[in-house]
């Protein structure tokens, strides 16, 4: 039975994208087949965090719009022969995207994937509430920031009123990521820390991924960080994620980057 | 002074939950609910409205939401003929 994923979070540039990418992957390394789908029209990413940007050719609205077939519009991932990706349209005004289109395509991929995995857009508008509409699991991206823990709550406000199962009064099951999660100022009384985010927030926790170069050294190859750099802290993080969503119980740790002497007398390396 | 400045910007975690739960908690009672200050604000004004002449720009409304308590204070400024009434009245 596919499961229908939502990665949200209201606010921006906390890791929604990166997060689809590394999830997605996890999932598809384990086996599965998982499609992810760019729902940020007009500021598509996905596609270049995927590193698939220059295969391109038809988007989610052409689907949407009968223009193209899903099988069409589908780009499959050149490292993972089960991963797919559906990217987002980049000149489309994102009116564009209908309910009804939404879900006849999310129909569709239901029967071909065991995940489909929906990248909102930040904020509370169309492309974000349709991105959620169908979902029958979200996951909360947050990081441990004032903002974003607000944002958080708003959007499980919406997760839990306008989402197709909720109107239906069955409940979304929803996770809370954490991101950008730095232990060692957590400790320090300098960042919020997880139990306070999971208090404010009283949802359930998925992971904890650590603050990392590593994310960025992987977008910047255009390579979901759980398949550029498997071992490192944040792709663990990410990893363990992915099999708790697959229902199994997997001890809660923050992984930390483990630093040589080397790297702790000359600092950072270069990427 | 900084070296005291090092010790004293730790821990502003404390502070950064508290003002979240502040916040959470008016945020979650006015989800799905009409805008009690915009209702409260109207009300107050036609009623005020009904005996003196307001002048909306001359209207100045605050809030200040605290755990226990908050308060709302409406700073209503009345025309110096209206207020000769108001002597009057009095």
């Amino acid at each position: 039975m596919a499961k229908v994923l939502v990665v949200t979070s209201g606010k921006g540039g906390v890791g929604k994208t990166t997060t689809t990418a590394a999830i997605g992957a996890a999932l598809a390394q384990s086996g599965q087949k998982v499609a992810v789908v760019d729902f940020d029209v007009g500021l598509r990413n996905l596609d270049l965090v995927m590193g698939a940007e220059r295969r391109v050719v038809f988007d989610l609205i052409n689907v949407v719009q009968g223009v193209a077939k899903l099988s069409q519009a589908l780009i499959r991932d050149k490292r993972l022969e089960t991963l797919w990706l559906l990217p987002a349209s980049q000149t489309r005004d994102k009116d564009a995207l209908t309910e009804h289109g939404v879900a006849s395509v999310i129909k569709e991929m239901r029967t071909k994937f065991d995940w489909v995995i929906c990248d909102s857009p930040a904020g509370i508008e169309r492309g974000a509430t349709l991105a959620m509409r169908f979902a029958d699991v979200a996951l909360i991206v947050t990081n441990p920031e004032v903002s974003s823990v607000r944002d958080s709550d708003r959007i499980i406000g919406l997760l839990d009123s306008k989402t197709e199962k909720a109107e239906k009064g069955q409940r979304i099951e929803k996770h809370v990521l954490i991101t950008r999660f730095d232990a060692q100022r957590a400790s320090r009384g300098e960042m919020i820390g997880v139990d306070d985010v999971l208090e404010i927030l009283s949802t359930p926790l998925l992971g904890i991924i650590p603050e990392s170069e590593e994310v960025l050294r992987a977008s910047n190859v255009g390579s979901p960080v759980t398949l550029n750099n498997p071992l490192c802290a944040p792709a663990r993080a990410y990893l363990d994620a992915a099999r708790r969503l697959n229902g199994e119980t997997v001890p809660m740790n923050v992984p930390c980057e483990r630093k040589g002497l080397f790297d702790r007398l000359f600092g950072r390396r270069a990427a | 002074m900084r070296f005291f400045n090092l010790f004293r910007r730790r821990r502003s975690a404390p502070v950064a939950r508290e003002r979240l739960q502040i916040l959470l908690s008016y945020e979650r009672a006015a989800r799905g609910q009409a805008d009690l200050l915009a209702t409260l604000r109207e009300e107050i004004l036609s009623a005020i409205g009904k005996h003196v002449t307001v002048e909306r720009d001359h209207v100045q409304i605050r809030v200040d939401r605290g755990q226990t308590v908050s308060t709302l204070e409406i700073d209503v400024a009345i025309p110096h003929s209206d207020s000769m009434v108001l002597a009057a009245g009095s």
